[in-house]
């Protein structure tokens, strides 16, 4: 479904602030895979989320992601696309992203209905059709429902108006409106207070689950990495250094994951927020 | 009709026309949070290739108008390319494309000024036609092309490319995150602005009857001053339609001001100090207001005492 071969990147290179952030990655994810990230800080988690979407070129390596295509007598085809060197634009029609800060998966001044409507044309062409039809608003209304936050009542407000957990809400849902390939979740509860944390985190289950998606989610809570999905994957100094899933996974216990840490990177491992979470 | 209502109609059709590049620099400035300092070129550009076309190719008024749309189009496109495609920074790419225009529209003219003599222009076509005096079919051909121009601006916004186009202002990271290429829309949205402005210069040009090459001079200006005015007047209205408007009456109100502060004797060539002032003040109130505020807010006992 996505396979990452060999990717490295080097931010500043030649520098003083040389930072290999991926050093030669391998990841496979198969068809309905929920995987969790864990790594300290630095790790490169992020950057690997961000090489997926093209936020910044490869140094080296390949990317590719199937794209499942309508044939001409209507059956549907698997297409592997190289999207290592595609604009980031190009890609969007394949992923689904929400960031960490609430502010960056919206557009704070306009409606939360034009929001939608921006985010449901991901991957088309944008012409000079009509920006939103009726029949789109009674459909955004139906799914703002399932976010339960009474946003169905406010759809001409501006998103700029909402809370972060309300936009991050918001975020997810644009994110999986038009179904994604691949769903990258980065880091996305670990700017809201705990309770709206929980509400986005249950709702995020809830939408991978009824919608059958593949999702990378990348979290400092190792308990939540455990709980959810049936992969974990552990990064450090921009590579793999664990990726478990099944049976192996459910059974994994805090200390399991603290203990392979440390055996991984030689006992180094001290990062607050992962040891409290 | 006595002299000071005379040059306040004068005043009001001169605002319409102003206020079509005003529309324009709405779209770069409030739109697309850029400051396209390519208007001062473009405006002239529109007016130099109007005067090529109406006194020395006696070309039709309102083709030579359409034609002075797309040069200024061209002139955004410059900046934009320049902008998007090679990271230069917006402002600097403008004055680029800026000071380049101002050897283009010299050899588009070939001389410095050209007087509209004996030709036709937009404005008298019309009041040829119905009989009406100059002044007042300048103010009608205004308001007509001001009204069409407010009426395709507003479809243009809610097209599924404008409200890409009003993302890309707002939060590009997320409209890009969206698959929308952010460079196409602000090439667009700066050639359209440009175009804008492109077509207010040629009108302006065939009102004021002549073309001059240093008739942009200053216009980036004169279009922020005309927006603040314009949010000042109806700041409170939210509809896009509301926003269009004050946009051209906020010119219109700019240019009757200064019918009047000419009128009570301030020498036309002091005009552009003023329009400087007016504006930097104008941005320098709201952070200023704020600034104080917050020193104001602070007290060591948190206002309990």
């Amino acid at each position: 479904m996505l396979q990452i071969s060999n990717v490295y990147k080097t931010f500043n290179k030649g520098t003083i602030n040389e930072k290999k952030a991926l050093n030669g990655i391998n990841l496979t994810l198969n068809d309905g895979d929920f995987v969790t990230i864990i790594g300290g800080n630095g790790a490169g988690k992020s950057t690997m989320l961000n090489m997926i979407a093209g936020v910044y070129p490869i140094d080296a390596g390949k990317i590719t992601i199937e794209d499942i295509v309508a044939t001409k007598d209507g059956n549907e085809n698997s297409v592997e696309v190289n999207i290592s060197r595609m604009p980031e634009h190009a890609r969007a029609k394949y992923l689904g992203r929400v960031f960490q800060d609430p502010m960056k998966g919206t557009a704070a001044g306009m409606e939360i209905q034009e929001n939608l409507a921006l985010a449901y044309r991901r991957g088309a062409s944008r012409g000079l059709k009509w920006g939103i039809s009726k029949e789109e608003k009674e459909f955004y209304r139906d799914k703002l429902k399932i976010l339960g936050l009474g946003l169905e009542e406010r759809m001409t407000s501006k998103v700029g108006l909402l809370s972060g957990g309300q936009r991050q809400a918001l975020t997810l849902l644009m994110a999986t409106l038009k179904k994604p390939r691949l769903l990258m979740l980065d880091e996305h509860t670990a700017a809201l207070d705990p309770k709206t944390a929980k509400t986005v985190l249950d709702l995020t289950e809830k939408i991978i689950e009824e919608n059958h998606l593949t999702a990378l989610m990348v979290t400092h809570n190792m308990k939540d990495a455990i709980r959810l999905g049936n992969r974990l994957i552990m990064m450090h100094e921009g590579r793999i250094i664990y990726d478990v899933s099944g049976e192996e996974k459910k059974n994994l216990k805090v200390s399991d994951l603290l203990a392979k840490f440390e055996e991984a990177s030689g006992g180094e491992f001290a990062n607050d927020r992962m040891m409290l979470a | 009709m006595n002299a000071l209502l005379v040059q306040i109609q004068g005043a009001v059709s001169q605002g319409i026309l102003w206020g079509i590049m005003v529309l324009g620099i709405y779209i770069t400035f409030k739109i697309l949070d850029i400051a396209d300092l390519t208007v001062d070129g473009s405006f002239a550009l529109g007016g130099c290739v109007c005067a090529l076309l109406v006194v020395e190719k006696g070309c039709n008024p309102l083709l030579a108008s359409f034609i002075a749309l797309l040069a200024g189009a061209l002139a955004g496109l410059v900046t934009g390319l320049l902008h998007t495609v090679f990271d230069i920074p917006a402002i600097l790419a403008g004055i680029l494309t800026q000071l380049g225009l101002w050897s283009i529209n010299l050899r588009v003219m070939g001389k410095s000024n050209t007087p509209f003599l004996k030709v036709d222009t937009l404005m008298t076509t019309l009041s040829d036609a119905t009989g009406l005096s100059n002044s007042w079919s300048a103010l009608l051909v205004g308001i007509v092309v001001a009204v069409i121009m407010i009426l395709l601006l507003y479809w243009f916004f809610g097209t599924e490319l404008g409200c890409a186009m009003r993302a890309t202002g707002n939060n590009e990271d997320m409209i890009r995150a969206l698959g929308c290429n952010t460079k196409i829309t602000k090439i667009i949205a700066l050639a359209l602005s440009n175009g804008l402005v492109g077509f207010s210069g040629s009108l302006v040009a065939q009102q004021q009857k002549y073309a001059d090459i240093g008739m942009g001079t200053g216009a980036i200006v004169i279009g922020l001053a005309a927006i603040v005015i314009g949010d000042v007047l109806m700041g409170r209205a939210r509809s896009f339609w509301a926003k269009l408007i004050s946009a051209v009456l906020g010119s219109i109100v700019y240019f009757v001001i200064r019918a009047l502060v000419l009128r009570l004797g301030l020498d036309a060539n002091d005009m552009k100090l003023f329009s400087a002032i007016f504006v930097a003040l104008a941005l320098c109130i709201p952070v200023a207001v704020s600034k104080w505020r917050l020193n104001k807010a602070y007290s060591e006992d948190g206002g309990r005492a």
